[in-house]
């Protein structure tokens, strides 16, 4: 197992959620490549998702909008505001190409606004470029989050998971 | 939470609704909502499916009428079911998937197995039964089921009045919604699923409420081009609010998207240019046209009382859990061997407004929530509905009045009244056998 490779990548995505449970949306922005996805797909099995319905698929574009309306305040659902602490574990190198690096994660998220704690727990793949001007040596180019009760009806989720 | 009362009577609940107002305890008391799952859901036509979602003989999907969960299946020789998804014998249910393919459904717990029709096939080790158990007496048990538009509806009452009767002028607003297919059929292609605290009268209100938009959607008009804005800035334009009887209504935001395949020479918004060009390489430019001007789908809204809406490019479903509980499906219409681009722009339309991670139905679930929750402070008080009121004229379908009327409104909780009051109510359990007491 190359332990190098898993400290250097679980420090990146460990800054990731650290950024998210802290709302430095700027400083998360950063982190991706233009042409990355964020995704939240419906489906557990999917591995394509262009072509099917899924809770998020944002670009640069609608992650740049999402941004926007969780700080912008005329948003009532994110007023107040969502405080979420995430933890990230159960790493393991998918692949590493020497270009890209596929990682999976385990991702218990717990959320709490308002008068209830909600929990969700999520399979999170991400995809990292290795890029000499990203923080940590990598940006994001997929994180693919999949919800283990994606297919339930869910709650409204004010915040980026 | 909910104060308990005594089960109303049919005078005390008409009381509740007045041709202005409704009172409160509609949307927290649970004895009246125990009456609305009996008088209303096991007593109207109910929508259980589209027809695209068990297009195959062996599809099937499970869904609820009111609280009885039932599954939608097509048989072999393309008629479409509605079962009771419950086993005959000891009533486990027959069927755990949300939707799928079989050729039969096999209770788990002793091994009956039923037919796509319902009927059952086989009992394992029937010699025990000797000759008191005739197969033929217990199917899976039906629903009386009829379609329009491709919209499946069901009803426990086998002698509801016939699906087009209901609809009523209803129907040429569904025609009118299905011609976003583009020219193509249209086809359910999943949805959204989330819950709300709240009782499902607030929803059913919310698709006939064109008031609320610019304000509770105020986030994510900015996310949107400055052409859209505009098309979306709606609350004092031309656009109107008709009741169609029987408590369905249609609520017409942007007049000019009534007729998807007229204006068809009109330029295209500058939002969909790059997908008409990306269309151009494979389709003449007649055909591109309509494409295009289908896929952000139509400028208005039909509510069909109690569950459905054909919202402008989505079929919203309510299904009423609890007094306070409602679980809403938002699901996305796309184009039945249509262009992926096209079919693309409007599963990201989608994603862009609804559901639980979208730009908008949180904003509406978070005012729904508080509706609820408001509404256990003033107990004594009342809805009010008289927006637009003055304003109310009366057509050949009913009555209209402008945009943010709540003429729609309006028009839903006459029928409920209608329905929760009716001395000739056919109990569900004329139908279906239900609880008896002792």
């Amino acid at each position: 197992m190359n332990t190098q490779l898993l400290a250097e990548v679980s420090a990146f995505l460990w800054r990731e959620a650290d950024l998210l449970d802290h709302c430095d949306y700027d400083n998360w922005l950063a982190q991706w490549r233009e042409d990355g996805l964020y995704i939240v797909p419906i489906d557990p099995d999917a591995t394509d998702f262009a072509d099917r319905l899924n809770y998020a698929h944002d670009d640069h574009a609608m992650r740049v909008k999402r941004v926007a309306r969780l700080v912008g305040g005329d948003s009532v659902s994110t007023q107040p505001v969502s405080r979420t602490v995430r933890s990230l574990s159960r790493f393991h190198i998918l692949a590493d190409d020497g270009q890209t690096v596929t990682v999976r994660a385990a991702q218990f998220l717990r959320e709490f606004r308002k008068e209830t704690l909600r929990d969700y727990t999520a399979d999170v793949t991400y995809t990292l470029a290795r890029d000499g001007s990203g923080e940590g040596g990598f940006k994001l180019i997929a994180k693919i989050v999949r919800l283990i009760n994606s297919t339930d009806a869910l709650h409204c989720i004010g915040y980026i998971l | 939470m909910t104060t308990a009362s005594q089960a109303p009577g049919a005078r005390d609940l008409s009381d509740l609704v007045r041709a202005d107002r409704v009172h409160t305890s509609l949307y927290t008391d649970p004895a009246i909502f125990d009456e609305e799952m009996d008088r209303i859901f096991n007593n109207c036509w109910v929508w259980v499916a589209h027809a695209s979602e068990v297009k195959e003989p062996g599809d099937f999907k499970s869904t609820y009428v009111g609280r009885q969960p039932v599954v939608v299946v097509r048989d072999r020789k393309q008629k479409i079911h509605v079962l009771l998804n419950r086993c005959r014998h000891r009533a486990a249910t027959v069927c755990e998937e949300k939707k799928g393919r079989t050729n039969s459904f096999v209770c788990p717990y002793h091994g009956w197995s039923y037919g796509l029709d319902g009927s059952l096939r086989g009992v394992p080790h029937p010699e025990s039964y000797g000759q008191c158990l005739d197969k033929g007496e217990f199917p899976l048990k039906s629903l009386r089921v009829e379609e329009y538009a491709g919209m499946v509806f069901a009803t426990f009452k086998q002698d509801q009045e016939p699906l087009a009767d209901w609809l009523g002028p209803a129907k040429k607003w569904m025609d009118l919604f299905m011609k976003q297919g583009g020219g193509f059929p249209i086809k359910v292609a999943g949805e959204h699923r989330f819950r709300f605290p709240g009782n499902w009268k607030i929803q059913l209100e919310n698709t006939t409420d064109g008031y609320h938009f610019p304000v509770i959607h105020k986030s994510f008009l900015s996310t949107v081009d400055k052409q859209t804005e505009q098309m979306l800035d709606f609350v004092n334009g031309p656009g109107f609010v008709e009741d169609l009887g029987n408590g369905h209504s249609v609520m017409v935001m942007i007049p000019d998207l009534i007729d998807l395949e007229a204006n068809l020479d009109a330029p295209i918004p500058a939002r969909f240019e790059e997908l008409a060009e990306e269309l151009r390489a494979d389709y003449p430019e007649d055909q591109v046209r309509r494409i295009v001007r289908a896929v952000g789908g139509s400028g208005f809204n039909l509510n069909l009382f109690p569950n459905i809406a054909c919202s402008m490019a989505f079929f919203r479903v309510l299904r009423p859990v609890s007094v306070d509980e409602t679980e809403i499906h938002h699901a996305v219409i796309t184009m039945d061997g249509g262009p992926a681009a096209g079919n693309r722009a409007r599963l990201r339309l989608h994603e862009h407004f609804q559901g639980p991670l979208g730009f908008g139905t949180p904003d509406d679930s978070e005012a729904w929530e508080r509706v609820q929750k408001g509404a256990h402070a003033g107990t004594d008080l009342w809805i009010l509905l008289n927006r637009g009121l003055p304003g109310e004229r009366v057509t050949p379908d009913g009555r209209v009045s402008d945009v943010s009327a709540e003429t729609g409104m309006r028009a839903a909780y006459q029928q409920w009244k209608k329905l929760m009051c009716a001395t000739t109510a056919v109990p569900s359990s004329a139908a279906v056998p239900s609880v008896t007491t002792a």
